[in-house]
């Protein structure tokens, strides 16, 4: 039998350290549901997604019951709908709400939390339909309520399209503007990604890439808060024994991942895709990633040394974790999203943590700029140059970056947006006065660096 | 199935009687038992084969002892413990 310590440290970590599952995704392929008509492509997508996932939210509640293990949220990724809107005779902005809606529909039938995958890869170029599509993102989602977008605009291999960063930036304004009563609530559901991963779980960003087969199961653990209190334990010690400790931690924390996702695939009679073993913190108290980082010896998320302690956590956190699961994917490693995280929140509101230094982080973090708030007024040029720093990154390091920040409407640095939830809340940050304008209507693409030259 | 039932509280009277006595009627055996004081608390783990019963189908009664006796008890499959602390 197993020891009782060793049970009552997997109890702990559960109950007082908020260990938990975040998410089980089922990818599903819609590549079978395209049509020249559009209600009848609405009608395939609907049937296609309330047949395959019918189970999931039951099974994930079976699974949390009978492992004593919170499973925080069941997601579905599907295919990027730009394909499906190719497809049509008829690719107006209001075929594509369609389309978003058909989505929203069979989310919510199933009782899903989120959708992922009313996207478009457009690194280097657009089709027809990938334009209608992007075009329509500010109303379609400003009239759903869980369907997420994201648009991949540049790559390693393929450079920057820097014409669709013009667009993005301007897209992220209207999409604001459309859900102003909520603080611009609607860009919170769309990441603008540089080398997109085409098996994420993780919302907003997930999307079932054109490499998947018909119907995946992923999944997205959690645990900041297990990671921060076992740090706690080796107060003072050199980075080694930091290392160590993410390590051991990071590896208990993906087992329990790969259980849960073995068990989904086999209940759901549906192939096992990968574990994402990333640290996703969440508005609540003891959840957080900036707290791992102060709990190294730093006085305030932001200060200096944040960078160099990110750099240990992630890396440490993919290398405890990779060994836990058989197939580790998806955006793997810490999350830094500044509303979702009790720690950057406290960080920001201080002044000790700002957007240069969370760009920095961003190139030893697993992701990019999340749930960031920026004022209303910011110019979309702005926030398009803000895209082409963060995709810069991201090309040249080969690793994925994105963008999901807020132009919220009417506010000022100094004030605080609610958006409940996991979202939690973002203090406006500020953002330089000086104009980017003529460096983004520039257009045309960004040359793929010379690391793209590996063949 | 096996399962591991864990119980921690503060130590009375009758606490291994009541749990058992649920366990006898879902026909759940007994396979391994231990029980320690643990900060301050009681502690007793419990290695059982459900015999086709589910953690859901105590769940109710078990709410009741744990409300009865100011205690904190769990039903949960063994696999959990031996992914994470097992390779």
């Amino acid at each position: 039998m197993i020891n009782p310590f060793e049970i009552l440290e997997t109890i702990n970590m559960i109950e007082k350290e908020n260990l938990d599952i975040r998410t089980i995704t089922m990818g599903i392929s819609l590549k079978n549901c395209v049509d020249p008509d559009i209600d009848r492509a609405c009608e395939k997508v609907y049937n296609k997604i309330t047949t395959y996932a019918k189970d999931l939210v039951k099974v994930g509640k079976d699974i949390e019951k009978q492992y004593g293990i919170p499973i925080i949220n069941k997601r579905i990724s599907v295919t990027p709908i730009s394909h499906l809107v190719d497809a049509l005779d008829e690719k107006t902005t209001a075929n594509c709400v369609k389309l978003a809606k058909a989505l929203d529909r069979a989310a919510k039938t199933v009782g899903v939390n989120f959708i992922g995958g009313y996207s478009a890869l457009v690194h280097k170029g657009f089709t027809e339909g990938e334009m209608a599509l992007i075009n329509s993102i500010p109303e379609a989602l400003s009239s759903t309520d869980i369907v997420c977008s994201s648009v991949n605009v540049g790559t390693t291999k393929a450079g920057i399209n820097m014409d669709a960063v013009k667009i993005m930036g301007e897209i992220i304004k209207k999409a604001a503007e459309l859900t102003k009563d909520s603080g611009g609530f609607a860009c919170a559901k769309l990441v603008v990604f540089t080398n997109a991963v085409e098996d994420n779980p993780f919302m907003a960003g997930a999307f079932h890439g054109e490499g998947e087969g018909e119907c995946v199961i992923n999944v997205g653990v959690s645990g900041p808060g297990v990671v921060k209190c076992a740090l706690e334990q080796v107060k003072g010690e050199p980075f080694d024994v930091v290392a160590d400790t993410i390590k051991k931690t990071a590896f208990k924390i993906t087992r329990m991942g790969q259980l849960v996702a073995k068990e989904a695939s086999k209940r759901l009679n549906v192939p096992f895709g990968i574990v994402d073993l990333s640290l996703a913190p969440t508005p609540a108290v003891g959840d957080s990633v900036a707290y791992i980082l102060e709990e190294m010896g730093l006085e305030k998320c932001g200060t200096h040394g944040t960078t160099a302690a990110l750099a240990l956590l992630n890396d440490a956190v993919k290398k405890g974790g990779v060994m836990a699961s058989s197939h580790v994917g998806g955006l793997s490693g810490a999350f830094i999203p500044v509303s979702e995280d009790a720690g950057m929140i406290a960080a920001t509101k201080c002044g000790a943590l700002s957007l240069e230094k969370l760009e920095a982080m961003t190139c030893v973090c697993s992701v990019g700029l999340d749930m960031i708030v920026i004022p209303g007024d910011t110019d979309s040029s702005t926030i398009s140059a803000i895209i082409a720093d963060e995709s810069a990154i991201g090309m040249v390091n080969t690793k994925t970056t994105a963008v999901r920040i807020i132009p919220a409407p009417g506010k000022n640095v100094g004030d605080v947006v609610e958006f409940g939830g996991l979202l939690g809340s973002g203090p406006v940050m500020s953002v330089k006065n000086y104009s980017s304008c003529e460096f983004i209507n520039r257009g045309g693409r960004i040359p793929a660096p010379l690391q793209a030259l590996k063949n | 199935m096996r399962a591991v039932i864990t119980v921690i509280g503060k130590d009375t009277v009758g606490i291994i009687a009541k749990v058992s006595a649920l366990l006898l009627k879902y026909n759940i055996n007994i396979l391994d038992i231990s029980q320690t004081i643990m900060q301050d608390l009681f502690t007793m783990i419990m290695l059982v084969d459900m015999r086709g019963a589910t953690p859901s189908d105590l769940s109710d009664e078990l709410k009741e002892i744990e409300k009865e006796m100011n205690l904190s008890i769990r039903v949960q499959n063994e696999d959990i413990f031996n992914s994470m602390h097992r390779i």
